[in-house]
């Protein structure tokens, strides 16, 4: 075993890279949540997006278009949970299932032509003499423009959510649906907005595995993101800021298992690759042991349906 | 405008209607969806559901299939359904499926190469107790600390497909098997096999305790207190809890029985049809298996019938993938598909639809 060879600013670089999809789909699905509705597909939506955004990116050759590409297939699928949950009622969490199952399922067979194809490289960003900090530029001035749009889009979401009234009005909904609609607020195009949202950043964060993270196509290549993703927004108790820590998390366990792996630890491989679904388990138990009853900081009307009767 | 307006109570027509109607909406938007792929739609949708039971060539191979794969499927749905009444969701029966076979295994390696009549029903006995405790892993901690069971049993899948995979190639691994990942074959060791009953019918203990579990869970559910119980609490939690019932006990009982009965649908799967633990040996029956008891409406005889449906479709599946070149997955998409059309249809069940004119502020 050799732990020498594991250099702490690399491992931080291969953190953030590791930690963006589930960032990216984990910041979707808190918006979502916030409105109140509980959207359990995002592993089908990320594997959704992986897909097209891998096949776009492809066919057009710029990983821009790509991204792109991920968003829309997501948004897209989300818009059949949103369909089914605020216009026909549907169970939420029964519907996000079926979400996953079909996503899984869509995705292999749309994907089928393009196991083994190459995806156009993303270019790191020139930051000029940022890049050449030693140490501290390696780990956060050498990444691609997605790792930074996943930063600015915490910021982003955690100015909108608190500062701006159109936030305001999303919470709102999120907390009480009833009173939200008897203030005149359209609850139902508020929520499929905010699933919308939800789905492209899910798709995104797919097409940031398929394109950057691994990058290549694989039958289920997803394993599980999208379900850390929902874990990690209880977690966060449904604040983007903690969001961001909780992905850090994660990406460093995942790295670190990694990393492990290759140094040559005497456990097996499979059992290392279990930590980050018990470390996520583990998680969710000690924030629901803190938070008593009911999840600290959730919303109000998480995954009730709203039927408006007046 | 159309306006809906709720049903007091479900409309008993339509609960009955709307799994028929889905299943035909899936196979119109399903031949869509192959010929938007560029494959014959009507041949497609012929494969899936007409030649495995009935095309000369297939038909003696794949309708013995049919009860093979009903049979964890409605085994394990059973057990789902229970949890799903009282809003109990159970969603990692792939994980206590998994962990049972591996249960069971565990005793039939250790038995291996003795012979005995006790051997078998201890298998059983394992794998009942492996599914169960993984099932009670996420009710536990729903119990104890209210930690939301659907994202921990979920979890616990991948849990056990990663010591899935540990075993098959590590502690498991036929010492005999020439470095091959995968166990012993239990179907071929006389004292833990679980072969065919009846040949040529597909029928194993696991599909004779499949149709038990069918008609205990009707029993249950119609005559018995706990069933009284668990369909309270579904529908009025408050009025269960006034009455006595404890919600800790109930969510207990639920995950512990459906992680139970997935269990031993795993142990029969890995001693008959599956025959070893291998890597590759979790199928997602246990996914399945949500779609298999919301389409039989929570209801024993209807699982009993949608497990049939959905084992169609598997075979239909395998058929396609080797006649027309179709992944495998496709019929993950196509099983999502029905959960979809069923749960948009479900809003007949729960409404009225009217037409009515845009109502003005007084």
């Amino acid at each position: 075993m050799n732990l020498s060879a594991i250099d702490f600013w690399i491992l931080t670089a291969s953190l953030i890279v590791a930690s963006t999809p589930i960032l990216l789909a984990g910041l979707g699905e808190l918006v979502v949540e916030r409105a109140g509705v509980l959207n359990l597909g995002v592993e089908g939506m990320m594997i959704t997006g992986a897909i097209a955004g891998f096949a776009t990116a492809v066919h057009s050759g710029s990983p821009l278009i790509g991204f792109a590409g991920g968003a829309a297939a997501g948004a897209a699928m989300s818009l059949i949970f949103a369909v089914l949950t605020q216009y026909l009622l549907a169970n939420q969490m029964a519907t996000g299932l079926a979400l996953t199952l079909f996503g899984l399922g869509f995705s292999a067979l749309v994907g089928q032509g393009y196991v083994g194809a190459k995806p156009p490289m993303m270019g790191k960003l020139d930051l000029g003499p940022l890049s050449d900090i030693p140490g501290f530029g390696v780990a956060f001035f050498r990444h691609d423009l997605m790792v930074y749009l996943s930063f600015a889009a915490v910021v982003a979401i955690w100015y909108f959510l608190s500062r701006t009234r159109a936030g305001l009005v999303l919470r709102a909904v999120g907390e009480n649906h009833d009173a939200a609609h008897a203030l005149g607020y359209k609850v139902v195009r508020i929520r499929i907005l905010a699933i919308m949202f939800g789905g492209a950043m899910a798709g995104l964060g797919g097409a940031y595995l398929s394109l950057i993270r691994v990058p290549l196509w694989t039958e289920g290549m997803t394993s599980g993101a999208g379900w850390i993703a929902v874990a990690l927004v209880v977690f966060a108790s449904w604040k983007p800021g903690r969001l961001l820590l909780g992905a850090w998390i994660f990406g460093g366990i995942t790295v670190l298992q990694l990393n492990l792996q290759v140094a040559g630890v005497q456990i097996p491989t499979e059992y290392l690759s279990m930590s980050p679904y018990l470390i996520t388990i583990l998680v969710l138990v000690v924030m629901s042991a803190m938070g008593g009853r009911k999840a600290k900081g959730a919303p109000g009307a998480l995954g009730r349906s709203f039927h408006a009767t007046h | 405008m159309i306006r809906l307006e709720k049903r007091p109570t479900p409309s008993r027509t339509w609960v009955a209607v709307t799994p028929v109607l889905a299943v035909l909406l899936t196979m119109i938007a399903g031949g869509l969806m192959f010929w938007a792929l560029g494959k014959n739609p009507f041949e497609a949708i012929r494969t899936i559901f007409w030649d495995p039971l009935f095309n000369e060539q297939f038909a003696a191979y794949s309708r013995p299939q049919l009860l093979v794969k009903a049979g964890p499927l409605i085994l394990i749905a059973i057990g789902l359904s229970l949890g799903f009444r009282a809003g109990i969701w159970n969603i990692g029966a792939e994980g206590q499926y998994i962990m049972g076979a591996i249960a069971g295994a565990a005793v039939g390696l250790y038995f291996y190469p003795e012979p005995g009549w006790h051997i078998f029903p201890l298998m059983v006995a394992a794998g009942l107790v492996g599914g169960m405790l993984w099932g009670l892993i996420p009710g536990l901690l729903k119990v104890w600390f209210g930690t939301n069971e659907i994202l921990v049993s979920l979890l616990l899948v991948y849990v056990a497909e990663s010591l899935l995979a540990a075993m098959a190639i590590g502690k498991m691994k036929n010492p005999d098997g020439g470095g091959f990942p995968g166990s012993r074959n239990f179907a071929k060791y006389e004292a833990s096999a679980n072969p065919e009953l009846i040949a040529g019918t597909g029928m194993h203990l696991g599909v004779v305790t499949a149709f038990i579990a069918v008609i205990a869970a009707y029993v249950l559910l119609q005559r018995h207190m706990l069933g009284y119980n668990i369909r309270l609490t579904g529908q009025a939690p408050r009025a269960a809890r006034f009455s006595g019932v404890s919600p800790a006990a109930l969510v207990l009982i639920c995950m512990g029985a459906s992680g139970a009965l997935a269990g031993m649908a795993g142990l029969f799967e890995v001693t008959g049809p599956g025959g070893q633990i291998s890597i590759d040996f979790a199928s997602g029956y246990g996914f399945t298996a949500v779609i298999v008891a919301l389409l039989g409406r929570l209801n024993p005889i209807g699982i009993l019938l949608a497990g049939l449906l959905l084992a169609l479709t598997y075979i239909g599946g395998e058929l396609a993938q080797f006649m027309l070149s179709l992944p495998k997955a496709s019929i993950q998409a196509f099983q999502g598909m029905l959960l979809f059309f069923l749960l948009a249809l479900d809003l007949l069940s729960n409404y009225r639809i009217r037409l009515a004119r845009r109502e003005v502020a007084r």
